[in-house]
């Protein structure tokens, strides 16, 4: 269908740092993708209760951000829900 | 006011004693008094690399167990005047020596170098602990693979855990042509994944092979590496020297300058 995707074949350098970045956030938060993945379901469940959410477009993930007590960065969990439909409780 | 550098990586075989070396040879080429301690028990490489395992008398064990003074068991090289070695034991192991020992040895050589390069062995057990108990700053070093980032990653938190905020990142073995192709991360990428300093990269030279077959450093010769560690000695130094292209590729190592600048 897309032709210019045949031409931009993933490079395993790519591929290298892909692989890479997932791994370094699990170990660093000493986190695994299987509890991350567990903790993504679990958001689903309890957002869904009180709105629609775009399941697909959710990302969730671990990242470092400054304290706010000078004790450097800190890792924090990052969620981005799009709502789709607020239901009418 | 002396420094004391830990020259570490995670994985085994990336470059630490080669670096450890050249680093150490460099910094006395440019008139600085070193001493380079090879804190491997065990598994001693850094004499061979100098070229200087047949002057062995004495080891670290020996001079943390009081069986020599640290003057008799210090060899001097054989270019540089003002640079020695401390070499490690090869019949003990890890457990000979103590994080409190090295530090009291380190605090020791302080007055007689302007730099202590601590050359620390592959893990993180207590080799590793040995290594960096005394150390001000590291250099870890990698080289653009996965399994080697990921462990250089693990050593920073380590470092970091211990209070060494000066972490400077050598990235080893670059292929160029790889990297043209897209068959190998860039130094950018690399530094992206790692997020501390970049403090210079070594191409994967035939030199640095032939020169470890001499066990000769090759710091400051013609060779594309030889270049590269003697650029990284003037940065650790504090000097601001340029990212340059030992091979073509200017554009690329434009790009790296200004990374470079922003760490």
């Amino acid at each position: 269908m897309n032709i210019f995707r045949l031409f931009r074949k993933k490079t395993s350098g790519n591929i290298a740092k892909d692989r890479l970045k997932l791994l370094l956030i699990s170990d660093r938060a000493n986190c695994s993708p299987e509890i991350m993945e567990m903790i993504k379901n679990d958001v689903i469940k309890v957002i869904s209760k009180y709105m629609e959410i775009d399941e697909d477009g959710m990302e969730i993930h671990i990242t470092q951000t400054e304290s706010e007590n000078k004790n450097g960065s800190v890792p924090a969990l990052y969620a981005n829900i799009p709502i789709i439909d607020l239901k009418n409780a | 006011m002396s420094e004391v550098i830990v020259v570490t990586s995670g994985k085994g075989g990336v470059g630490k004693t080669t670096t450890s070396a050249n680093v150490g040879a460099g910094l006395a080429s440019l008139g600085n008094r070193v001493v380079l301690i090879d804190t491997d028990i065990g598994l001693r490489n850094l004499d061979v690399v100098m070229g200087l395992e047949n002057r062995i008398v004495y080891n670290l064990v020996d001079v943390v167990e009081g069986h020599c003074r640290i003057k008799q068991a210090l060899i001097k090289d054989k270019r540089y005047t003002s640079l020695y070695l401390l070499p490690s034991a090869q019949t003990r192991d890890k457990t000979a020596v103590s994080p409190e020992q090295m530090k009291k040895l380190i605090e020791q050589l302080k007055k007689d170098f302007d730099y202590i390069i601590l050359d620390c062995p592959a893990g993180i057990e207590q080799g590793f602990q040995n290594a960096i108990a005394g150390a001000d700053r590291a250099l870890v070093v990698t080289t653009p693979e996965v399994s080697a980032i990921r462990d250089a990653d693990r050593i920073i938190g380590l470092l970091e855990a211990h209070e060494i905020h000066q972490i400077d990142l050598i990235i080893n073995r670059l292929k160029m042509d790889m990297i043209r192709r897209g068959d190998m991360m860039s130094i950018e990428d690399v530094v992206d994944i790692l997020a501390v300093p970049f403090i210079g990269a070594v191409l994967d030279d035939e030199s640095v092979v032939i020169a470890t077959n001499q066990g000769e450093p090759l710091v400051g010769t013609d060779s594309p590496a030889g270049k590269a560690y003697l650029d990284i000695c003037q940065r650790v130094l504090g000097e601001d020297v340029p990212l340059v292209n030992y091979e073509g590729n200017v554009t690329f190592w434009a790009k790296v300058t200004g990374l470079f600048k922003k760490g």
